[in-house]
């Protein structure tokens, strides 16, 4: 194989290199909607005219409810007397702190039960197994709700707030974590340099992490994606329902949504519109990445220049006969 | 065979290239090969891996990936196939030849009958009712050597033993009668005892029904079986095509004399076993018996049964036998990877019998492995001195890989790769370089034992030839306890002290190599050495006749 230069090997990178036609369009797309976010999050103070918790301005006057978007406010006011377009700006920080801890959270506990599970087997593994199962099974918003009660006990400051979305978001996520890195665990398990491991005399856990972990862990990177959208989407529904951030501690968009609900009948589309489309394009951006990162990732949904690549002959050749490579000299 | 009549030509190859367009630019896979193929003739195309010889036969069928382009003719039963549609290949797929893969059983499907099967092919191309085809199945597996096929007729791919399904396969590629069968490998994943019969089948085929054969294969014990004429490939190109008696007595090119002189032949010869082979054995199996436990309500499978053998110090032993003998399950036992049922298995002192394992991690400094398969027998994200280094680490002598690189380096040089090579990562060697770095491996601690599965089966002859040349000379050096699996009794034949010949989970025969290969006095032992294909035409087709007699 040709070597590969260092920003090549870049994961997200790679792929983009890799990707032709719509699938290069979709993750592109996607690439500059979670840019936006970003720097959203990251540059909030600068970007943003005002605090998200202010209800007057430098002049000490009040901003008033529902103002409709002027120069002052460009996306107007809400019904509590905050500016619109603050407060979405803000809000993507809210957002992104609760992906990153939540995934954060999910990816290593996950990782490691996975990893457990499938490399030791037995009862632990039967266990954990069923308990991921009935995890699984319960509806999962009820879940969120239920840990975001039990953490921030109604009391919602921004790390409580943010803690309690996260921690439920994670609960609902480990099990997913568990699935994918459990069943290559035992998959990598049973290949031929693990038994090597083994007649060498390495002990388990120098083989489950040496060995096993760096093997099993390929397909995570998607799973990270994807979940990231499901985290955002599920953050804002608990802000909807009234389980989120209070509006004096940070700004979030699914408490701003729910509090908009009276003013969409008003014809106040100003204080709906704006969050509402901040979350569709977060999730959108997000999920299109974790999509086209998907597809490329298995060659059989991967689309191809015309003049589609193969390494040497050989693999070209194996590529019509599945078990023509493996099977050669495979002789017991 | 007939002297030149066109007519007689069923392939006529000319002047072919085929070039397939990669990432690193285009690469010629076969160039400007011209060959042909007389009715009633098998052809053997001979090679290493990647020299091209499936690339040209899949040409004939026109079976070649999309990323490919062919150029010059090639010529099935008078029409030229590289400037063909897709439908009109189609006809000509089956019809005027067919293809014979290597592993039967993944060319069947497993969810239809192999009557459906044979009858789609028929289908495919006439119309014939559903009765009809039946009985042309019936009659195709009676013709191939199965058993009862009226009855057989209705039964799944999986009901059948490996070679009843390449004969069924053969049966799918005879159904339309074409003028040529290409085989690609069509042995090389059975048994030395089914192969035997497989190509009597395909023998048959030829002298009873004149069908031209082009037989693809890396053994040149087949080739000397069954071809008349042999076509030498290497890097694309046909370096050496001659009549099979001819090339074998006088090979003209270097390099088909270099492939001759490494397939490995019985020689028989006597090794005088090593000083202090009767002192502490190594290895001690009395009765030994290991069972797989059944599903839920089948019977436990017995995969060796009541097994006494020995390998004393420094002693090679060749375990030989066929797929489903329990050899692998001995050397898995040996080495802590299969848990003893019943009997004796003492292992550098240590009785394996409910032993636990972190009893025997002491032991494992003193035992090494080598796998069949080098490509996936390393981490492949360490690099190849990381991965050798691991022994040394695990047992202590060294805190990092990094500590450990000396050492490393010193054993790439004693399996003669260069030391640079300990920087790359396992996908970037070759075959026989893996296989020797784990050799490397295996050796890193200076082990009392060394387990060696099928280390060679997975590589080409001259490859194979280098690695146990590389054995045998660290064996006298280091003077280690080999166990040496393997179904090739020529390779054993190269190496063993002794041989313990294997089937089905218990001992057929055991002794010093030359008396058991030289004077088997088991039946089974004479069936398999019988089956095994001299590299040599004429003395192959002696030993033909004297076992239709015999």
């Amino acid at each position: 194989m040709a070597e590969r230069t260092l920003l090549d090997r870049l994961p997200v990178v790679h792929q983009l290199r890799q990707s032709v036609g719509l699938q290069r369009g979709m993750l592109v797309a996607g690439l500059i909607m979670t840019l936006v976010f970003l720097l959203c999050a990251a540059l909030a103070p600068w970007i943003a005219p005002y605090s998200y918790s202010q209800l007057r301005g430098a002049d000490g006057v009040n901003f008033g409810a529902q103002q409709p978007p002027s120069a002052d406010h460009l996306l107007g006011t809400t019904v509590g007397g905050f500016d619109v377009f603050s407060r979405v700006v803000w809000g993507s920080q809210t957002a992104l702190l609760v992906v990153v801890i939540a995934v954060l959270l999910s990816v290593f506990i996950g990782i490691l039960l996975g990893l457990v599970s499938g490399y030791l087997g037995g009862w632990v593994d039967r266990v954990l197994v069923v308990i991921a199962d009935a995890i699984y099974a319960f509806p999962t918003l009820l879940l969120a709700i239920v840990v975001a009660i039990a953490i921030s006990g109604g009391q919602s400051d921004l790390w409580s707030g943010v803690m309690a979305a996260a921690v439920s978001i994670t609960v609902v996520f480990i099990p997913q974590y568990f699935r994918v890195v459990r069943a290559e665990v035992v998959r990598v398990k049973s290949e031929a340099f693990v038994e090597s491991a083994k007649v060498i005399g390495a002990s388990t856990g120098r083989i489950m992490f040496r060995h096993v972990l760096r093997n099993a862990t390929r397909t995570l990177p998607l799973v990270v994606t994807l979940n990231a959208s499901e985290a955002i989407s599920t953050l804002a529904a608990l802000g909807f329902l009234g389980f989120g951030i209070e509006p004096t501690k940070a700004a979030e968009w699914g408490f701003d949504l729910n509090r908009s609900i009276s003013d969409v009948a008003a014809g106040i589309w100003w204080t709906s519109i704006p969050p509402g489309l901040a979350i569709v394009f977060t999730v959108l951006g997000v999920t299109l990445i974790g999509e086209s990162l998907n597809d490329l990732a298995d060659p059989r949904l991967r689309a191809r220049r015309r003049a589609a690549k193969s390494r040497t002959p050989a693999d070209a050749v194996a590529a019509t006969v599945p078990t023509a490579r493996e099977e050669l000299g495979e002789v017991q | 065979m007939t002297i030149a009549d066109p007519s007689d030509r069923v392939v006529e190859i000319r002047d072919l290239d085929v070039t397939f367009a990669t990432d690193g630019g285009d690469v010629f896979a076969v160039r400007d090969v011209s060959l042909e193929v007389r009715r009633g003739e098998v052809l053997a195309i001979v090679g290493e891996s990647g020299s091209g010889k499936t690339v040209t036969a899949r040409s004939i069928l026109g079976l070649l990936p999309e990323t490919a382009t062919a150029s010059g003719a090639v010529i099935l039963d008078g029409v030229d196939v590289v400037s063909m549609g897709r439908e009109q290949l189609r006809q000509v797929r089956g019809t005027k030849a067919a293809m014979i893969f290597q592993e039967p059983s993944t060319a069947l499907n497993p969810v239809f009958t192999v009557g459906w099967q044979l009858a789609e092919g028929l289908r495919a191309h006439q119309k014939i009712s559903k009765k009809a085809a039946r009985a042309r199945a019936i009659e195709m597996l009676r013709l191939v050597g199965i058993p009862d096929p009226e009855h057989r007729v209705g039964h799944y791919p999986h009901q059948f033993s490996g070679g009843q399904k390449q004969r069924i396969v053969i049966a799918m590629a005879l159904a339309l009668e074409p003028a040529v069968i290409l085989a690609d490998e069509p042995t090389t994943a059975l048994d030395v005892t089914v192969q035997a019969e497989i190509l009597e089948l395909l023998r048959r085929l030829r002298d009873d029904f004149g069908t031209a054969i082009v037989l693809i294969t890396h053994n040149m014990g087949v080739v000397a079986d069954l071809a008349d004429r042999v076509a030498v490939m290497l890097n694309g190109e046909i370096v050496e095509s001659a009549p099979a008696r001819e090339l074998f007595t006088a090979p003209q090119h270097e390099y088909t004399q270099r492939l001759l002189a490494a397939v490995p032949r019985l020689e028989i010869v006597d090794r005088t076993p090593p000083a202090g082979v009767s002192g502490e054995a190594v290895v001690q199996a009395e009765g030994l018996i290991i069972e797989y436990p059944g599903r839920l309500g089948t019977p436990a499978f017995r995969a060796v049964d009541g097994v006494n053998f020995r390998i004393g110090p420094g002693e090679v032993l060749g375990l030989v036998g066929e797929s489903g003998s329990g050899k692998t399950t001995i050397g898995r036992a040996i080495a802590g990877l299969a848990p003893v049922s019943g009997g004796s298995l003492r292992v550098l002192g240590a009785e394996m019998n409910g032993i636990k394992e972190r009893e025997f991690r002491k032991l494992r400094k003193d035992l090494g492995f080598v796998f069949q398969d080098p490509a996936t027998s390393f981490n492949p994200l360490l690099t190849v001195a990381e991965c050798v280094a691991e022994p040394l680490v695990v047992h202590g002598s060294a805190r990092r890989a990094s500590d450990a690189r000396d050492k490393v380096d010193e054993l790439l040089e004693a399996v003669q790769l260069p030391k640079a090579f300990g920087d790359r990562f396992p996908h970037e060697l070759s075959g026989g370089q893996r296989q020797r770095a784990s050799l490397a491996r295996a050796l890193a601690l200076d082990p009392k034992l060394l387990i060696a599965d099928e280390p060679t089966s997975a590589l080409d002859v001259s490859v194979q030839a280098r690695v146990l040349d590389l054995f045998g000379e660290l064996q006298e050096r280091f003077g280690f306890a080999t166990l040496f699996i393997t179904h090739d009794l020529a390779v054993v034949d190269l190496l063993a002290h002794r041989v313990v010949v294997l089937h089905r989970g218990r001992i057929a025969e055991e002794g010093p190599t030359a008396q058991v290969l030289g004077d088997p006095q088991d039946d089974y032992t004479k069936r398999l050495i019988a089956s095994l294909p001299v590299p040599d035409p004429v003395e192959q087709a002696a030993r033909r006749a004297a076992a239709r007699e015999g």
